[in-house]
């Protein structure tokens, strides 16, 4: 069974994205909405990260490797400007993204697997990524146009 | 001199009991017996009465109430009665100013004008329109703000525009949208003829509208007076009215209306029928308040949970219930979160679209609701869905132009992002139209600094030299009302023709012939090379308006000027099937949700993310109300060890927004001649604080020092009254924004003004010489470089 290394693949993520969203609210303080917002996200992915852990626990023995992670890539260090805050929304985007891919492939092992718990676990991290990332689409479209076409002095 | 009061010191005027309709009582002031009277009114508060302008020799002389009209059947408030003195005051901005070598000098409208549109055109060819930004107000009138709309719009093509309704009434749209589906105000004030009890949340209206509390004070006086539960920490002229006031804690609006909602459906107060067949979400907002008991919101918010439940047990069981709401929920935490709770109190027990069953989710300014109608805030005219292609679709056709010319990409910028793109220096030119950023905005430093940056282009257009003028490199003179015609609309959707009744001074013009004369000398055309613009008259504007608003929500198909004057202001939708106008919305039960009709998809009300058209089309409310709800979210800010206060800001009833006008009335500068700190008596003791001693309150952001007021609210918390600012006193820090946060509602983006955490020192006989002087310095500092 590989189905303790996609469990420990979506914890670790999701501990990673709440200190993601505390690090680019933290560069980006001058942007008000932004860093509320994204602290407010930071609280969800680690409450989430809790709630995964009985789950986490038990199929604990499955985890031989830790699986590479898409955190380790992407946003390491956050930068300042506004474009960098586009790049930095950009990123986030795509890890929520890919907690939510791992949570659609995770759910389909829980519920062959008839384990409930699982399968309760996946959809909250579903509903609550979801709003994660319609947030970080709804922030990047409506800054993109000024980003992408006026000249900053 | 012919006054039927003292309205400073008897604001609210005779009492006329009544049962049925609300008995006429004629109000009037005027200093000279007038030789005519033109028909207008008020535009002191948001209530929207009917007024006579009276004119002899070519100046106002006076006003008085008009008997026949459907808002405030002859009465006047304070304001109403003596503000009118403003248009002939002898500081009236009379010509254009321009900025030269640091000082404004006079200019001729050709020079002033010529300098803006060149400024234009050179930011369009380096920028695009979206170095362009348009800061509007809620005083202009609605063919003003439809012409800006369209000019902004289709002819520059930038979504920058928004006005300062975004810090006053943004709320009230952005909830009406999320259960409704579009704006529009559903209930009519005659409701409060007949309804069984009033809800006043966040809401001081004895002070706000004080001639729409005369209307409830007349039915408290009267045979069957209605209950009524008042939520607000201060214990206002409204509270002390009240038969349950709940005094909550600053940013606690949430857990108070869910505690509510939980009482409501736990006792199966509820109207299970209408839930079933015109709302959706029941079950989710069920789950949502049920974690409220009201031994835990008591623990939040200081609300005992004894009188949660009287406040329940009045609000559930009441056979009709009339609900306002503002600023105490609006500017605070969760804004858009609890304003939407109250349509959910009347969604789940049927009140609504009936007499007796009104919600008003008021506005702060006169002609706040234009603003949102016409598209001169973060709005499409019509209550159009920007996100909807058809609805851009239509916009296209109307005016002419390719439908990628008006911006559609994302939804209109707010105020708040307007204002950090100037800051960070992407808008390069902020057009400010009757508004005064400099006392009215959040964080007043911030405020300043941005102003004058030097790449950013500051129009200022006003009546008077303010304390933003100060920052800008051309002014205009504007002509204000009386001087000019135009209509706006009020909260019952009571659309007023003010009628012109003088000349305006000197070369002062009109905010309409403004945004025309830009538009022709911008030389903005339609697709097939004809002006954009062609009205040149108010009426004409109302006219195009009219073919605007079409098929929509707020229709006015079905009024002229000609039907606006003689009479009562009319109500909309006024169209073929309403003539007359219609009293409720939602009469049916059928809201305007359907995904063709709504004004939004919808957002997170936690985090402000849009819901797209697919997931929108999944939900498929066709029709039905939106039962939304929300957990509590704590204030981002909470008072700590350094600055162990709450701090909240609001209104006078003498006083209106940064006292432009009323503090150009003796009698009512007289009556409220500066700003003050209200402490309770428990914190006066505590700090050894005595009435009238000058006390210096501080925040993260600045500092102002204010004479103390002791009693009427909650220990811990304190108040500044927003109005004051330095156009008539420079001598100390004073402006209640100096302390508040930048920051807004996630869903209608408006600041939160109602809490900030402050510190308080009293100024010792010795020593605060030091103290004072030094902000006395800053000050001087501060207004330096803006000297004309």
């Amino acid at each position: 069974m590989h189905i303790g290394k996609y469990i420990d693949l979506v914890h670790r993520t999701e501990k990673d994205l709440a200190d993601a969203f505390k690090m680019v609210a933290k560069a980006h303080r001058d942007e008000v909405d932004i860093e509320q917002t994204c602290l407010l996200l930071s609280s969800w992915s680690l409450q989430l990260a809790d709630t995964m852990k009985p789950v986490a626990n038990r199929y604990k023995k499955e985890t031989d490797r830790e699986p590479d992670r898409l955190t380790k890539t992407l946003l390491k260090k956050a930068r300042k400007g506004s474009m960098a805050m586009l790049r930095d929304l950009h990123d986030l985007y795509l890890i929520v993204n890919e907690v939510l891919v791992c949570c659609t492939i995770l759910k389909q092992g829980g519920t062959a697997l008839a384990d409930e718990e699982l399968v309760t676990v996946c959809e909250e991290i579903e509903r609550q990524t979801t709003r994660q990332s319609s947030w970080l689409m709804t922030r990047m479209k409506s800054a993109a146009p000024q980003t992408l076409i006026v000249a900053h002095p | 001199m012919n006054e039927s009061r003292d309205s400073i010191k008897d604001i609210w005027g005779m009492r006329t009991p009544y049962k049925g309709d609300w008995p006429a009582r004629v109000d009037q002031r005027t200093i000279e017996e007038p030789d005519h009277w033109v028909q207008s009114a008020c535009v002191l508060c948001s209530n929207g009465c009917g007024m006579d302008i009276g004119v002899k020799n070519g100046r106002i002389v006076g006003v008085r109430g008009r008997e026949g009209d459907r808002v405030n059947h002859g009465r006047l408030g304070p304001k109403g009665l003596h503000a009118w003195v403003a248009n002939n005051s002898k500081d009236r901005i009379t010509k254009p100013l321009i900025r030269t070598n640091g000082k404004l000098r006079e200019a001729t409208w050709d020079e002033a004008m010529d300098l803006i549109v060149q400024q234009s055109k050179d930011i369009i060819e380096k920028n695009t329109s979206l170095g362009i930004g348009f800061y509007t107000s809620g005083q202009l009138f609605l063919e003003e703000y439809y012409t800006l709309g369209v000019l902004g719009k289709a002819g520059l093509g930038t979504p920058h525009m928004d006005g300062n309704t975004r810090l006053c009434t943004a709320t009230a749209a952005a909830a009406l949208k999320v259960s409704f589906g579009s704006d529009g105000q559903p209930g009519s004030y005659t409701d409060l003829h007949t309804t069984d009890a009033i809800l006043h949340f966040g809401h001081n209206i004895a002070s706000q509208q004080t001639v729409l509390w005369m209307r409830i004070l007349d039915r408290l006086a009267g045979p069957n007076p209605p209950k009524l539960v008042v939520i607000d920490p201060r214990y206002t002229d409204t509270a002390q009215k009240a038969t349950v006031h709940l005094a909550l804690k600053p940013g606690t609006n949430v857990p108070v209306m869910n505690g509510i909602l939980n009482l409501i459906i736990q006792a199966g107060n509820i109207d299970k029928a209408y839930i079933d067949a015109h709302t959706t979400g029941f079950e989710e907002l069920k789950k949502i308040v049920s974690a409220w008991a009201p031994e835990r919101v008591e623990e939040v918010s200081n609300v005992p949970a004894s009188r949660l439940r009287q406040a329940a047990e009045i609000l559930g069981t009441a056979k009709s219930v009339v609900s306002t709401v503002l600023q105490g929920v609006y500017q605070s935490m969760q804004g858009t979160a609890a304003a939407v709770q109250v349509n959910n109190l009347h969604l789940i027990r049927g009140l609504i679209g009936r007499d007796g069953c009104g919600i008003y989710q008021m506005n702060g300014q006169p002609t706040a609701q234009n603003t949102r109608e016409c598209g001169a805030d973060g709005d499409l005219p019509g209550f159009r869905n920007w996100s909807n292609k058809e609805h851009v679709k239509e916009l296209a056709a109307l005016w002419n132009v390719q439908l990628d010319k008006i911006p559609h990409w994302s939804p209109p910028t707010h105020a708040m992002q307007i204002w950090r793109f100037a800051e960070s220096g992407t808008i390069k030119m902020l057009w400010i139209s009757g508004t005064n950023p400099a006392v009215s905005m959040p964080e007043l430093s911030r405020i300043r600094q941005i102003l004058k940056k030097k790449n950013l282009f500051v129009v200022v257009q006003d009546a008077f030299m303010t304390e933003t003028t100060q920052y800008a490199d051309v002014v205009l003179p504007a002509a204000i009302w009386g001087e000019k015609t135009g209509c706006f609309t009020n909260v019952d959707r009571t659309v007023h023709l003010s009628h012109k009744a003088v000349d305006p001074p000197g070369e002062a013009k009109s905010d309409l012939d403004i945004f025309l004369d830009y538009s022709r000398r911008m030389d903005f055309r339609d697709k097939d090379g004809n002006p954009l613009i062609q009205w040149t008259t108010a009426e004409e504007a109302f006219e195009a308006w009219k073919k605007c608003t079409k098929g929509r929500p707020c229709d006015y198909t079905g009024m002229s000027y000609a039907k606006l004057t003689g009479g009562s202001g009319i109500q909309w939708p006024c169209n073929e099937t309403y003539p007359d106008g219609a009293r409720h919305l939602y009469t049916n039960g059928v809201f305007n949700t359907d995904i063709n009709q709504c004004e939004t998809y919808g957002h997170d009300l936690d985090t402000g993310a849009a819901v797209t058209e697919q997931e929108y089309k999944a939900k498929n409310p066709a029709g039905k109300a939106f039962l939304k709800g929300s957990d509590y979210l704590p204030p981002h800010e909470v008072p700590d060890l350094e600055y162990p206060l709450w701090l909240t800001t609001g209104r006078i009833v003498y006083h209106f927004h940064t006292r432009t006008k009323t503090g150009r009335s003796q009698q009512l500068q007289d009556a409220a001649p500066d700003g003050y700190v209200q402490i309770s008596e428990e914190d006066a003791a505590k700090y050894g604080i005595r009435e009238g001693d000058m006390i210096t309150v501080a925040s993260r952001r600045g500092k102002v020092t204010e004479p103390a007021k002791i009693g009427g609210i909650e220990p811990g918390l304190v108040f500044i009254p927003f109005h004051y600012g330095y156009w008539d006193n420079n001598k100390r820090s004073r402006a209640a924004n100096e302390l508040t946060l930048t920051e807004w509602d996630p869903v209608s983006k408006q600041p939160h003004f109602k809490y900030a955490a402050v510190s308080i020192i009293k100024k010792e006989e010795d020593g605060t010489f030091k103290k004072i002087g030094k902000s006395i310095e800053t000050l001087t500092e501060k207004l330096k470089p803006q000297e004309v």
